[in-house]
C-alpha cells in the first residue's frame, strides 16, 4: 500500500508540498518570535515603559501573547484549517480579507513584469547569441549587466521623481485603483513598477536565453535543418528558440515565484497595496498571525508556480512527455 | 560560415507594441491627473500624504504619529491647545479649582453631539475619565490622572474631579488625544472600526493600508470646519510623497527629514519650518557603573559641543536645547554648567571622580527609529574620545532598542523623546521618584520631587515658570541627561492650500481652518 503511494507522483508531490509548507510555518513562527519586541512595544514604542504590570497584562491578553508559544502555534495552525488566517488589529480586518485584496495586486504586477521581462530578455538574448563577442553581443551583455546591477529602489525612485517633476506624471500618487473598478488608472499605476521589475528580471532571462540558444545552435539537428533549406527566421524561432525554451521557462517560473512573494521595495515606492507590503507592515507591527499566514500563502503560491512550471515542460518538450 | 541570427522585424515589433501600449495607456490621462481634491468646491477637499496607516483608531491607545493626527480631527477633548500651545477650552467651556486646589469643576459645553448624533454630556465625560483610569483599559495617559481620586457628575453638564493634591498640570493633561471624550455607549471594539467623536471631522471610509477619509462634521460645536473632506493617503516612501505633491495628487505632507523637505520645495510647494517640542538627548543612567558619580556625568556634559552634533548629524537644522523645550518654560542653555564645550573642565570633573584615565560608557542607539540617531552617536563618540571618555556604542534594530530602553537596560542611550507643552507632563513622569518612567530616566532626587510637587500646586504662570527654571537647573547641574537639540518639522503645502497652522507638538488640528482653492 505504502509502495503504491510512494510511486504515485501526484501524491508524492502533494505530500512534499505539505511538508514544505509545515516547515515554512514552523520556521516563520520561530523567526518572528526571535525578533525583539512584540505587538505591544511595536504599537506603543517607548511609551510601553509607562504601562503598569496590570495594563501590560491586559494588553497581552488582548493580543493573545499571554498564551504559551506551543498553544499560540497550534491555535493558529488549527484556525488555518477552518479558513481563519487570523485578524489584523491594525487594519481591523481578517487576514483572509486582506490577503484576498492584496494577492491580485501582486499577481497582476508579477504578470506584467514577467511579460515585460520576456519581451526585453528573449530578443536581447537572441541578439547577443546571434553573433557572440560582437558589438551587438556586447550591447546585450551591457543591458543585461545594467538590469542586474541597478538596484530596483534607485531605478524606481529616479523614474518616479523624474517623471513627476518634469512631466507631472505620477499615477501612483493617486489612490490605488483595482483592476476591475478602474482598469485605465490601474494599468497606469502598474506601468512604472512593472518596468522596474521587468528590467531587473530581463537580465537573467537574457543571459539564460543567450546561453541556451548558443548551446542549441551547436547541435547536429540545426545543421541538418539548415542543410535542408529551412529559412533563417523559421530556423531561429522554431528550431533554435523552440529547443532552448526549457531553461528559459525554468528561469521565468523561478522569477515569477519570487515576484509572487511580493516585490517589497517596489510596492513601497509605488504605493501598491500588494502582498509584499502586507508582510512588511505585519513585521513592523509584529502582527504574528498576519505575517505567518501571509508567508504561508506566499509559500503555497510558490509551490503551485513550481508545479505549473514542471507541467509546462511537458507541453514544450516532447522528451519530458515521453519520460 | 556561421548563419547568425538577425534581430528580426518581429522582435522589434514586439518591443514596439509593448512601448506603444504603455504610452497609450499612460497617455489617456493628462500628466498630473487631478486628484479628487482639486475638483471640490467650498473649502475644498484635501489630500494629506502620510507614510503609514494608523496602527489603531482607538484614541486612548494611540501613540503613533499618524494615528494621533487622524484622531485629533475626529475626537474632542475637554481642553485643547491653541496655536501657541496655551490651554484653551474644548468640550469643557471652563474649569475652576477650589481654593485648596483639591476639587476641579468642569463646565461642559452644551449642544455638543457625537458623529452618530447622540448628545455629549457629563455622563460621557465621567465614563471616559473613569475608564481611562481603569487598568484593564490599558490607556496610555492613565498616569496623567494619578492625582484624581473621584470623578462624578453634579448635573448633565458639570463634572467634579476630586484630587489627592493640587494639580496645575491637569488642564494640559486633559488636552491630549489620549484623553478623548467617548460616548459612554461606545466600546473599544466598535470604535476600532467606526470612530465616533465630537471633532471637527467625522470618520467616513478606510481602505486598510491605503487611506482614511474624514468628512466635515456639520454639527461641530466650534467654527464650521472649512474642508469638505480630508483624505490621509498612505504613500510609504517620503520621496514618493514628494513626487505625488509635484504631480498635484497630494496637497500637503509633514516631513521630518530636512533633505526630503529640501527636494519638495519648488514653485508650487512651500515648506513651513516649525521647531518641535521633541528633543534629542544622550540619556545617562545614573544608577549604573561610573555614571552614579555626578562628576562623570558632568564631564560628559562638558565634553560635548551640542552645536557640532546638530551640524554634523542634522545638517544644522534645529536648535541647541536644554531640558524644557516648551516655549513658555524654555530652558536657558547658557545656564548649564558648561554652556560651551570645555575639555579642561571635563578633565577636572573626571579627576574629581577619580577617573582621570577615562571611563567607558556602554551606549545604545537605534537604527531606523529616526534619521539622525546613528550620526549623532558617531559624533558624540568622536567628541567624547577627546575627553578620554569612550562611548561603547551598540547599534540596535528599533525593536531591540525599544526593548532595552523600556527595561532601562543601558548605561547611556541616544534618544529622541517626545515633548509636551507642560513641563510637569513632560518630565514629572521621568524625574520624580514615583514617576512611571523613572526606571528609564535613571535619576531622581528629593529636590526634584519637591520642585515638581510645588509646580503642580501652583497655578500662577509666573511662579510656575520660576519653579521649572529651578527644575531645569537641577537637571543640568546634576547632568541627569545631556540634552542636545530640537529639530524642525517641515510642513509642505501646495499653493492651493491656505489657512493651515503648523504646531510645535506636531498636531494637525488646524485642518479645521484649512482651505483648498
Amino acid at each position: 500500500m505504502l509502495k503504491t503511494f510512494s510511486h504515485n507522483s501526484v501524491v508524492h508531490r502533494i505530500g512534499a508540498a505539505a511538508l514544505t509548507l509545515f516547515g515554512v510555518a514552523i520556521f516563520v513562527f520561530i523567526m518572528l518570535r526571535a525578533i525583539p519586541g512584540n505587538q505591544i512595544t511595536a504599537g506603543l514604542g517607548t511609551e510601553a515603559a509607562a504601562l503598569t504590570p496590570a495594563q501590560k497584562l491586559a494588553l497581552e491578553q488582548y493580543y493573545g501573547l499571554d498564551q504559551p508559544l506551543v498553544v499560540q502555534f497550534f491555535s493558529w495552525l488549527g484556525n488555518l484549517f477552518t479558513g481563519n488566517l487570523g485578524f489584523s488589529s491594525r487594519a481591523q480586518q481578517s487576514v483572509l480579507d486582506l490577503t484576498v485584496a492584496a494577492l491580485p495586486v501582486t499577481f497582476e504586477l508579477a504578470i506584467f513584469s514577467i511579460i515585460l521581462a520576456l519581451l526585453i530578455g528573449i530578443p536581447l538574448g537572441m541578439l547577443s547569441a546571434s553573433k557572440p563577442d560582437s558589438p551587438r553581443d556586447a550591447l546585450g551583455q551591457i543591458v543585461g549587466l545594467a538590469g542586474l546591477s541597478i538596484p530596483a529602489f534607485l531605478l524606481a525612485t529616479a523614474l518616479l521623481s523624474g517623471l513627476a517633476s518634469s512631466l507631472g506624471f505620477n499615477p501612483n500618487g493617486q489612490a490605488f485603483a483595482p483592476l476591475f473598478s478602474d482598469p485605465l488608472l490601474n494599468l497606469q499605476q502598474m506601468l512604472l513598477p512593472s518596468l522596474v521589475l521587468g528590467f531587473g528580471i530581463a537580465a537573467p532571462i537574457m543571459r539564460t536565453t543567450r546561453t541556451a540558444v548558443l548551446e542549441v545552435r551547436s547541435n547536429d539537428f540545426i545543421r541538418t535543418a539548415r542543410a535542408k533549406g529551412v529559412p533563417p527566421r523559421r530556423l531561429q524561432l522554431k528550431h533554435v528558440l523552440g529547443n532552448a525554451l526549457v531553461p528559459i521557462v525554468t528561469m521565468t517560473g523561478l522569477q515569477f515565484g519570487y515576484l509572487l512573494g511580493g516585490a517589497v521595495v517596489v510596492e513601497q515606492i509605488f504605493s501598491l497595496p500588494g502582498i509584499g507590503r502586507q508582510v512588511l507592515l505585519g513585521i513592523q507591527q509584529k502582527e504574528y498571525a498576519l505575517v505567518q499566514s501571509t508567508v504561508l500563502v506566499i509559500a503555497l503560491t510558490f509551490v503551485i508556480v513550481n508545479l505549473l512550471t514542471d507541467l509546462t515542460y511537458r507541453l514544450i518538450d516532447p522528451r519530458v512527455r515521453a519520460s | 560560415m556561421s548563419h547568425g541570427f538577425r534581430f528580426t522585424r518581429g522582435a522589434v515589433s514586439a518591443l514596439g507594441i509593448a512601448a506603444i501600449v504603455s504610452l497609450a495607456v499612460s497617455g489617456c490621462s493628462s500628466p498630473g491627473t487631478p486628484a479628487p481634491a482639486e475638483s471640490a468646491k467650498s473649502g475644498g477637499s484635501l489630500v494629506v500624504g502620510v507614510t503609514s496607516d494608523p496602527d489603531t483608531l482607538f484614541p486612548w491607545k494611540a501613540t503613533q504619529f499618524q494615528a494621533v493626527n487622524v484622531l485629533q480631527n475626529v475626537y474632542g477633548t475637554l481642553t485643547e491647545f491653541d496655536g501657541d500651545l496655551n490651554v484653551v477650552p474644548g468640550l469643557a467651556e471652563s474649569w475652576d479649582a477650589s481654593e485648596d486646589g483639591l476639587t476641579v469643576t468642569l463646565k461642559l459645553r452644551e449642544g455638543v453631539t457625537f458623529a452618530d448624533g447622540s448628545t455629549f454630556g457629563s455622563e460621557d465625560a465621567v465614563s471616559s475619565l473613569t475608564k481611562i483610569q481603569e487598568q484593564a483599559t490599558a490607556a496610555v495617559s492613565r498616569s496623567a490622572l494619578a492625582s484624581v481620586t473621584a470623578i462624578e457628575a453634579s448635573d448633565e453638564n458639570t463634572v467634579l474631579l476630586t484630587l489627592s493634591a493640587p494639580d496645575a498640570a491637569l488642564p494640559a493633561s486633559l488636552a491630549v488625544i489620549n484623553m478623548a471624550m467617548l460616548s459612554s455607549d461606545d466600546t473599544e471594539e466598535a470604535l476600532n472600526t467606526t470612530p465616533n467623536g465630537t471633532g471637527a471631522y467625522s470618520f467616513d471610509t478606510r481602505a486598510a493600508n491605503q487611506s482614511i477619509t474624514l468628512v466635515k462634521n456639520t454639527a461641530y460645536w466650534g467654527d464650521e470646519p472649512t474642508l469638505k473632506s480630508v483624505e490621509f493617503r498612505v504613500i510609504p516612501d517620503e520621496s514618493s510623497i514628494v513626487s505625488a505633491m509635484q504631480s498635484g495628487n497630494v496637497q500637503m505632507a509633514v516631513f521630518d527629514d530636512p533633505l526630503v523637505a529640501q527636494t519638495a520645495e519648488s514653485g508650487t510647494i512651500t515648506i513651513a519650518k516649525t521647531p518641535q517640542l521633541s528633543y534629542h538627548a544622550l540619556q545617562l543612567n545614573a544608577t549604573r557603573g561610573d555614571l552614579t558619580d555626578v562628576n562623570v556625568r558632568l564631564a560628559i556634559s562638558c565634553a560635548i559641543d551640542r552645536q557640532e552634533v546638530l551640524d554634523t548629524a542634522a545638517l544644522g537644522e534645529g536648535e541647541v536645547t536644554g531640558p524644557i523645550t516648551s516655549p513658555a518654560y524654555k530652558s536657558d542653555t547658557d545656564a548649564r554648567p558648561c554652556p560651551e564645550r570645555d575639555l579642561k573642565k571635563a578633565a577636572a570633573y573626571l579627576a574629581k571622580a577619580g577617573k582621570a584615565d577615562g571611563v567607558t560608557i556602554k551606549t545604545i542607539v537605534s537604527q531606523g527609529e529616526y534619521a539622525t540617531s546613528v550620526n549623532e552617536s558617531q559624533n558624540l563618540k568622536a567628541q567624547l574620545a577627546e575627553a578620554k571618555i569612550t562611548l561603547d556604542v551598540e547599534t540596535l534594530e528599533s525593536g531591540a532598542y525599544v526593548d532595552r530602553w523600556i527595561a532601562g537596560d543601558f548605561d547611556a542611550a541616544v534618544a529622541l523623546n517626545g515633548g509636551r507643552p507642560d513641563p510637569d507632563g513632560m518630565y514629572g513622569r521621568y524625574f520624580t521618584s514615583t514617576g512611571n518612567l523613572n526606571k528609564v530616566a535613571g535619576y531622581s532626587s528629593p529636590e526634584l520631587d519637591a520642585l515638581f510637587a510645588e509646580g503642580r500646586a501652583s497655578s500662577d504662570p509666573k511662579d510656575r515658570a520660576a519653579i521649572y527654571e529651578k527644575v531645569s537647573a537641577e537637571l543640568e547641574d546634576n547632568a541627569a541627561w545631556v540634552w542636545l537639540f530640537t529639530s524642525y518639522s517641515y510642513t509642505a503645502t501646495d499653493s492651493a492650500v491656505q489657512g493651515f497652522v503648523p504646531m510645535a507638538n506636531g498636531s494637525l488640528q488646524y485642518l479645521r481652518t484649512t482651505t483648498v482653492n
